[in-house]
């Protein structure tokens, strides 16, 4: 058995345990110290995993490649960047308990096995560790009835998502007779021999792989958690997990049901479709900005599912460094919402960025520059990412989506732009608090990537096509 | 009459439908929801313990021992969550579960 594939899991989960006993003990105000091993830690998870060599190990569970490498760090740097963000927040709202690091390492472990599941058991122990933590984060404002609400509806929604994934997998093991999923896909090498109650199982697991996704129809729980949960968490919500859950959709989809692609396809085609239409009006009216980013979240797992309704390599390409650049993106807009607070409290409407670039110049500019990426103008990173997917749903055939995928693309620049107006066009609304250095350093890091990204593609491209070739082997 | 797999496989499929029901059609009490989670869980650990035992492999009880131990810990947080949003708003009707909304 070779255990040292999981590497940066050991490291990780020992290293969340160290800090868990650490913050017990009897001394006052440990949350700093403990941030800052939470995200030393997962930066040496990182730089573990890029010397992780490929194989399989715990009996077929766990594997190691190209796809789960190149997840585990795009997950591993978010959830550093939300580690980050909350240090500052967390101390002004009266949050800053030590649990917080912990919760968000432990979190990353159940990320990273997602990504290296090689069976339904572990996919489903990932997935669970993640959600287990993320419902106690999205309740982490114990004592605001906003932040319990977005944790009660989260874990209803959340259970209910884990109920029917279950449902599925145990449908699936019992018309292939095995869990695993390379045998699986031995098994289904014949798409006509695939039974019913195969597809039934199938479609329960998509079902809840959407659901952690996001996907519209089963989106309905992302605006309350988004806007009830305190905004550092948001901010990891829309990074780390989507990507983690995005990724393991596509590894289900294209590893033991690749062959299946022509039954699962068409679902995947109308969730893509459905989510970028509604992902592009429902944000329209929103006056809260934590809101309207959620809505936008929606729309941007549209678009990284139109990659993977293409059921091709540049497809898959496309997706990865679609969820690459909207990881990074999004940390950046949500480096601002973080930093959004007047006379020592958070605030969160559209309206409180009104003359930003009045007083103070550079946070506007950045997030005009996240704003426009958001919206796929070029030459910003988020154009990029757009014209990948786009050009993989063209080459497979799939006009409809890529059509659609650009108007409500066009659509929703009216309330990327709207908050690119408000900032530069509007009375101010009175400055804003002096935002925090770790707030600026999340924004600037990510910002020079989506501005200069054009300049230098052929890295992330290159590494999201390994990812692919090792994904489809 | 002996007992075959599709009376487990359908006495299963009844136990998921009356928990998505509980979680969907209930407008009394949270706590119901929780039941129903855990409904549904039954449900699959039903389905997987018959599988198992006809496809004679065991990898379907190993499955539910998983299950099983992921529910336990699914049930404290979510009864953990119930008690802070019962403290902050003195009620867990579900009905009044609606501050956020738009």
């Amino acid at each position: 058995m070779n255990w040292t594939l999981a590497l940066p899991e050991l490291a990780l989960a020992l290293s969340g345990l160290a800090i868990l006993g650490i913050g017990v003990l009897p001394k006052r105000n440990t949350h700093f110290a403990s941030a800052i091993a939470a995200v030393g830690a997962l930066l040496l998870a990182a730089a573990l995993t890029l010397g992780t060599p490929e194989g399989t190990a715990f009996g077929g569970q766990f594997v190691s490649d190209g796809f789960a490498r190149f997840s585990k760090v795009l997950v591993l740097l978010g959830a550093a960047a939300g580690i980050v963000l909350a240090i500052d927040f967390n101390a002004k709202e009266g949050l800053d308990r030590f649990e917080y690091p912990v919760l968000l390492v432990f979190a990353t472990l159940g990320m990273m096995v997602m990504v290296s599941a090689n069976d339904l058991m572990s996919l489903y122990i990932g997935l669970e560790l993640l959600s287990l933590s993320l419902y106690v984060v999205a309740a982490f404002n114990r004592d605001d009835e906003r932040s319990a609400e977005a944790g009660l509806k989260y874990f209803v929604l959340g259970a209910l998502a884990s109920g029917l994934l279950l449902y599925g997998s145990s449908l699936v093991y019992g018309f292939t007779g095995t869990t695993n999923f390379d045998r699986i896909a031995d098994a289904l090498t014949d798409p006509s021999k695939a039974s019913s109650g195969l597809i039934v199982g199938l479609v329960f697991v998509m079902v809840g792989l959407a659901f952690k996704v996001s996907a519209v129809p089963f989106h309905m729980w992302t605006p309350d958690v988004y806007e009830g949960a305190p905004t550092p968490v948001t901010a990891f919500f829309a990074a780390a997990p989507k990507v983690a859950a995005i990724a393991l959709f596509a590894r289900v989809l294209a590893g033991p049901f690749g062959d299946l692609s022509g039954q699962w396809q068409q679902v995947i085609v109308l969730i893509s479709l459905l989510s970028m239409v509604l992902g592009g009006f429902a944000a329209i009216g929103q006056q809260n900005i934590k809101r309207l980013m959620a809505y936008s979240s929606i729309g941007h797992v549209g678009y990284a599912l139109v990659g993977l309704a293409a059921a091709s390599e540049a497809g898959l390409r496309g997706l990865l460094v679609y969820m690459a650049i909207y990881l990074l993106m999004n940390l950046g807009a949500f480096a601002v919402l973080v930093a959004m607070r007047r006379q020592g409290r958070a605030v969160e409407r559209v309206d409180d960025l009104a003359g930003l670039a009045r007083t103070d110049l550079g946070m506007a500019v950045w997030m005009a520059i996240f704003m426009f990426s958001m919206a796929g103008i070029p030459p910003l990173a988020g154009f990029f990412g757009k014209m990948f997917v786009f050009k993989a749903a063209v080459d497979a055939g799939l006009w409809t989506l890529a059509i659609v995928g650009i108007l409500s693309s066009v659509v929703s620049a009216f309330y990327y732009l709207r908050i690119v107006k408000v900032m530069f066009f509007d009375e101010t609304a009175g400055a804003l608090d002096p935002r925090p250095a770790t707030v600026s350093f999340v924004m600037a890091g990510s910002g020079l990537f989506t501005a200069l990204f054009f300049l230098w593609p052929a890295p992330l491209v290159a590494a999201a096509q390994a990812a692919v070739a090792a994904l489809l082997g | 009459m002996a007992v075959s797999l599709a009376h487990f496989l359908t006495v299963s499929a009844i136990l998921l439908v009356l928990g998505v029901f509980g979680i969907f059609l209930n407008r009394k009490n949270v706590i119901v929801i929780l039941m129903s989670v855990e409904l549904i869980l039954l449900a699959v650990n039903l389905n997987l313990v018959a599988f198992s035992a006809a496809l004679g492999d065991l990898t379907g009880q190993v499955f539910t021992m998983f299950i099983l131990t992921v529910a336990a810990a699914e049930a404290a947080i979510g009864l953990a969550i119930v008690v802070i949003y019962f403290r902050n708003r003195g009620t867990i009707e579900v009905e009044d579960i609606s501050t956020l909304k738009g």
